[in-house]
């Protein structure tokens, strides 16, 4: 890549004497990347501080008890901590250069990471039109917010993995495309970090205590 | 030119799960991982409908097995170590965690004093009119 070499020339050249030293293109962007993922978390973290303080508002409509299906929340877990054990087998066909087997496990990360986001629109429909939407209460706006930013941030996810992997077909093993599917592990794993938060706090305590 | 020690580009060398050369982990460690992380679930939706255990203590029981299992992920699929090399990777991580918990405990914290204070509802109607 012409453009990596142009930014390791240019690092290399402000400190000659460091030049075998200094972190590579790569090292940079997936640094930034993480940071960025770190201050993702923190716009969690308010979400996951909004939906506890208003857990007990309900403005006499439903509560979690009557609400939430812990069978379809553990079905959705299986799908997404599955699809991010076969993200982590991708990169390290990645890794060995093994073409067939990136694509089938960035294949099979999509096809879960579809059938979670499925199960979570069929939940959210299905609770629309139990009369349980977003604005019957505090409670029930924070558990949609909460939940659906999660869901915002899969379906981006899979856009982006799609974009992916049309460019993988076409481009092989570049290092651009290296650093890409590095920074998509990345944003997968934390938003199965994210996802392990959602079932406890949401719908195991939120649904049986 | 600034002290080249300052340019952040120095600042680290290793990012979560990519060590010299590209190294994400193992199969071992993703199998690892996977498997862990599937029985910290289990056992989470196993305990959460007890009727046998009080309410404090399976809750309480939820967020330890919720905190193991995110530590289990940043350790087998993020790859985040206690390496020399990760040293930047670790202080923004412990930073980060230091906001989460004064949003979140601050937020309930505060917001539970905010209800214990509140003038009752039907008292606060009788004012307005």
């Amino acid at each position: 890549m012409e453009e990596d070499i142009s930014v390791d020339a240019a690092i290399a050249g402000s400190y000659p004497e460091e030049s075998e030293a200094l972190p590579t293109r790569q090292h940079v962007t997936g640094f930034g990347f993480y940071v960025y993922l770190l201050s993702d978390g923190i716009l969690f973290a308010a979400l996951f501080a909004a939906f506890a303080v208003l857990r007990g508002a309900t403005d006499g409509g439903p509560d979690g008890h009557a609400l939430f299906s812990a069978r379809n929340a553990f079905i959705e877990t299986a799908c997404l901590l599955t699809s991010s054990f076969t993200c982590g087998i991708a990169m390290l066909a990645c890794d060995r250069r093994n073409r067939f087997m990136t694509l089938v496990g960035f294949l099979i990360t999509a096809v879960l990471g579809v059938m979670f986001l499925t199960l979570e629109i069929r939940e959210f429909s299905d609770l629309v039109a139990r009369g349980a939407g977003p604005d019957r209460s505090a409670f029930l706006s924070s558990f949609f917010t909460l939940v659906s930013t999660h869901g915002i941030h899969v379906t981006c996810g899979l856009l982006w993995l799609a974009v992916l992997l049309v460019q993988f077909l076409g481009r092989g093993f570049t290092p651009a495309m290296m650093r890409r599917f590095l920074c998509f592990s990345l944003f997968w794993h934390v938003l199965d970090v994210v996802w392990i938060g959602i079932f406890t706090f949401v719908y195991l305590i939120g649904g049986y205590l | 030119m600034t002290n080249p020690l300052h340019d952040p580009r120095r600042a680290n060398r290793s990012t979560p799960s990519l060590q010299a050369h590209g190294h994400h982990g193992s199969w071992l460690g993703y199998v690892i991982g996977y498997g862990v992380a599937i029985l910290l679930t289990v056992a989470a939706f196993a305990i959460a409908p007890s009727k046998h255990m009080a309410p404090f203590s399976i809750e309480a029981a939820l967020v330890v097995l919720a905190i193991a299992q995110m530590i289990v992920h940043l350790i087998f699929f993020l790859h985040i170590n206690t390496a020399p090399e990760q040293k930047t990777n670790v202080m923004a991580f412990g930073a980060t965690m230091l906001i989460i918990a004064i949003v979140v405990i601050g937020s309930l914290w505060i917001m539970s004093h905010l209800a214990a204070n509140m003038a009752p509802m039907d008292h606060l109607m009788n004012m307005q009119r």
